[in-house]
């Protein structure tokens, strides 16, 4: 007989100040106390942590694969949101 | 690494799609990395599932016959390094089982599967660990072996899988030069019978560590595949050859004979050759009949049955905790 | 002769060893693999706690003693560590109250240490002080699931309680070796210490369901050297290479 699962929790890891929070990878846990704590001992056994993020993996949305194409494709063609699209005259000097 | 949650698993095994294949494997030959959530052939995996699970077991099976030894380590610069690395272990299963559940497969039932004998773990942990030299021999050796096979995964063609391997393979960097310290320590500064001691555990582990990189080429079943997939880099036979070359020179600097008779630096290949491997031994352990395979699957299970109402507790406190917090947002809201 | 300061020096190397090597002996044990995990990091905490001290007691002494001399050449009369600490694993449960037991006695003594007057020890009570916050607050929580988790967990934790609670006394007593320290501002004076470690026990412990046992006897000798027989399997263990080849470096 399997036994009941202990619920997933995705583990985000902040390792430097200033540094955005990092997808680190996942623990399991009853609850968000638990998650936290099991992040703390799985994940930052080296120093790389200074705040953790716990989210139950069940909630993330994520988009789908298949879609790829019509979400990302179009903005590859609008190259005038780039700065390298514009010509500045070289006398004007670094802009 | 994304997880099983976010995985939408086909209801109805697809039919071989020969054109999504041809895609699939283009994208693999282009060297982009397959997600979690992107289309793959049911055989890929498959056979991530089986390796990426067979890891992770190994890592914490793998706990046990060097953990033997934390309590009798012989100085307190000796212990911590031991339990640090023993933890390290159970913290590269984890990472591998995350990695695994990205593929639609949960923990408990890859647990099961290790405990009831389906899902296998390396065969090398099936050997026991007699006396302290075995903890040095098996940081030199056996974890020397297991860089050797992982250094490739970390390009393997999937994204959790080979993001977990980099993790592991830039932490088990201490766990071979630990092993190797070990050894300098009974063989160049210890004792004649400190030496003793370290070249019997030679003796014992080299043949087992050999095995290690799995059956020759022209016997192993999932090569091609797996290579094809880029799941695998190297051939079982390429990496035993690499470990091979790189180990030899260590141990003469330790001053250790190895138990093979045919060793011997070859002048016109550039390598070491070495003796046939003992492929009915290597069978025989990984169907069952290793020293220990009873004695460490018997561990798994015990760990696993004394800590089941730890985890009825867990769960059972965090239901009640969720019962009261929606109760009171009940009485909030009246 | 033995200073004051090289015994109560050795009596705090000794608890976070022994607790360290019991907590290690979980590795590969553990009721999930994260808490292998985190019993580890907190074994590797304690016996990092103990090398600091040994090393220190080893200098104050001035017999050229280094932290494996004093680790794995004494006996179980020289050991002055609490009984408390060396109370078998028993049950997840048995660990997780000795843990919290020990934590929130801990870790108000090395805050109170970290402002003594001895340099050296007030450094280690430092860094100890934070890993001790992080073992109450970690024995604290999984307290207060197993607890108030399933009728099988309850009765468990409970039994614990009960069996642990008469070594609890101990970690309040001083005697004279202490005594003298106190007054120069070196030591801890624990009895200071018991209203905070109680009133954060109840809290815990209201939280778990549990009940705190009535007074009792208390059982108390270690720090004295007069000890359980479970410290001589300890030792037997820890000190078996260095007992087998004598003068051998490992």
């Amino acid at each position: 007989m399997t036994e009941k699962n202990i619920p997933l929790w995705e583990v985000f890891i902040r390792s430097r100040t200033g540094l955005a929070h990092r997808h680190a990878g996942s623990v399991h846990a009853a609850d968000a106390e638990m998650a936290l704590q099991n992040a703390r001992d799985v994940y930052t056994r080296r120093g790389e942590g200074l705040s953790i993020w716990v989210v139950p993996s069940h909630v993330i949305t994520a988009s789908d694969p298949a879609d790829r194409d019509s979400l990302f494709e179009p903005t590859a063609s609008k190259i005038y949101r780039h700065p390298s699209f514009y010509d500045v005259p070289e006398e004007v000097g670094h802009m | 690494m994304y997880t099983q949650a976010l995985n939408v698993k086909d209801t109805a095994l697809p039919a071989a799609d020969p054109q999504r294949e041809a895609r699939f494997q283009a994208r693999i030959d282009a060297e982009e990395k397959i997600e979690p959530n992107d289309w793959m052939p049911d055989g890929y995996r498959q056979t991530l599932v089986r390796q990426i699970a067979q890891h992770a077991h190994s890592e914490i099976v793998g706990m046990h016959p060097e953990g033997n030894w934390i309590t009798r380590a012989p100085s307190l610069k000796r212990k911590v390094a031991l339990l640090a690395k023993v933890q390290d272990e159970g913290g590269h299963g984890l990472y591998l089982y995350s990695a695994a559940e990205t593929l639609g497969v949960s923990r408990e039932e890859l647990v099961e599967q290790l405990l009831d004998g389906r899902q296998k773990y390396s065969s090398i942990f099936n050997y026991p660990t007699m006396t302290w030299a075995d903890v040095g021999v098996i940081g030199w050796l056996v974890d020397g072996a297991a860089i050797m096979n992982q250094i490739p995964l970390c390009r393997c063609s999937f994204g959790p899988y080979a993001r977990a391997m980099i993790r592991i393979c830039k932490e088990e960097s201490f766990h071979q030069r630990q092993g190797y310290e070990i050894m300098v320590a009974l063989c160049r500064d210890g004792t004649p019978a400190q030496k003793a001691m370290a070249q019997d555990a030679l003796n014992r582990w080299w043949w087992p560590v050999l095995m290690m990189f799995g059956p020759s080429d022209q016997d192993s079943q999932h090569t091609d595949k797996s290579m094809r997939w880029k799941i695998k880099r190297f051939t079982n036979d390429e990496l035993r050859r690499k470990f091979v070359d790189a180990t030899v020179p260590q141990g003469r600097y330790l001053g250790l004979t190895f138990p093979d008779p045919d060793l011997k630096f070859d002048e016109t290949t550039g390598h070491w050759a070495f003796g046939a491997i003992d492929w009915s031994e290597f069978r025989r352990v990984v169907s069952g009949d290793g020293p220990c395979n009873r004695q460490r699957l018997r561990q798994r299970k015990r760990a696993h049955e004394r800590g089941a109402w730890v985890r009825a507790a867990v769960l059972a406190h965090a239901a009640k905790r969720r019962a009261r917090e929606q109760a009171a947002a009940g009485v909030a809201a009246e | 002769m033995e200073t004051p300061l090289f015994t109560y020096t050795l009596r705090l190397a000794d608890n976070a060893l022994i607790l360290g090597h019991r907590l290690s002996e979980w590795v590969g044990h553990a009721p999930v693999p994260e808490e292998d995990l985190a019993l580890a990091n907190m074994g590797l905490d304690l016996i990092g706690q103990a090398r600091a001290l040994y090393t220190y007691a080893g200098e104050v002494e001035g017999r050229g003693r280094d932290e494996d001399a004093l680790a794995y050449l004494r006996e179980v009369g020289g050991y002055r560590n609490v009984l408390l600490v060396e109370q078998p694993n028993g049950d997840f449960a048995h660990t997780i109250v000795r843990q919290l037991l020990f934590a929130a006695f801990a870790h108000p003594f090395f805050e109170a240490l970290a402002r003594a007057q001895d340099a050296t020890l007030a450094a280690v009570a430092a860094k100890a002080v934070k890993e001790l916050a992080y073992h109450l607050r970690h024995s604290a929580e999984w307290t207060i699931r197993l607890g108030d988790g399933t009728p099988e967990s309850h009765r468990r934790t409970q039994t614990a309680l009960d069996d642990l609670w008469a070594f609890t006394g101990e970690l309040f007593e001083t005697d004279q070796v202490e005594r003298a320290l106190i007054d120069r501002g070196i030591a801890v004076d624990p009895a200071a210490l018991r209203t905070r470690f109680e009133r954060r026990l109840d809290e815990v412990l209201a939280e778990a369901t549990l009940a705190r046992p009535a007074g009792g006897f208390t059982q108390s000798g270690g720090r004295a050297g007069r000890h359980s027989e479970h410290l001589g399997y300890i030792l037997s263990e820890l000190q078996y290479l260095q007992r087998a080849y004598p003068g051998a470096k490992w």
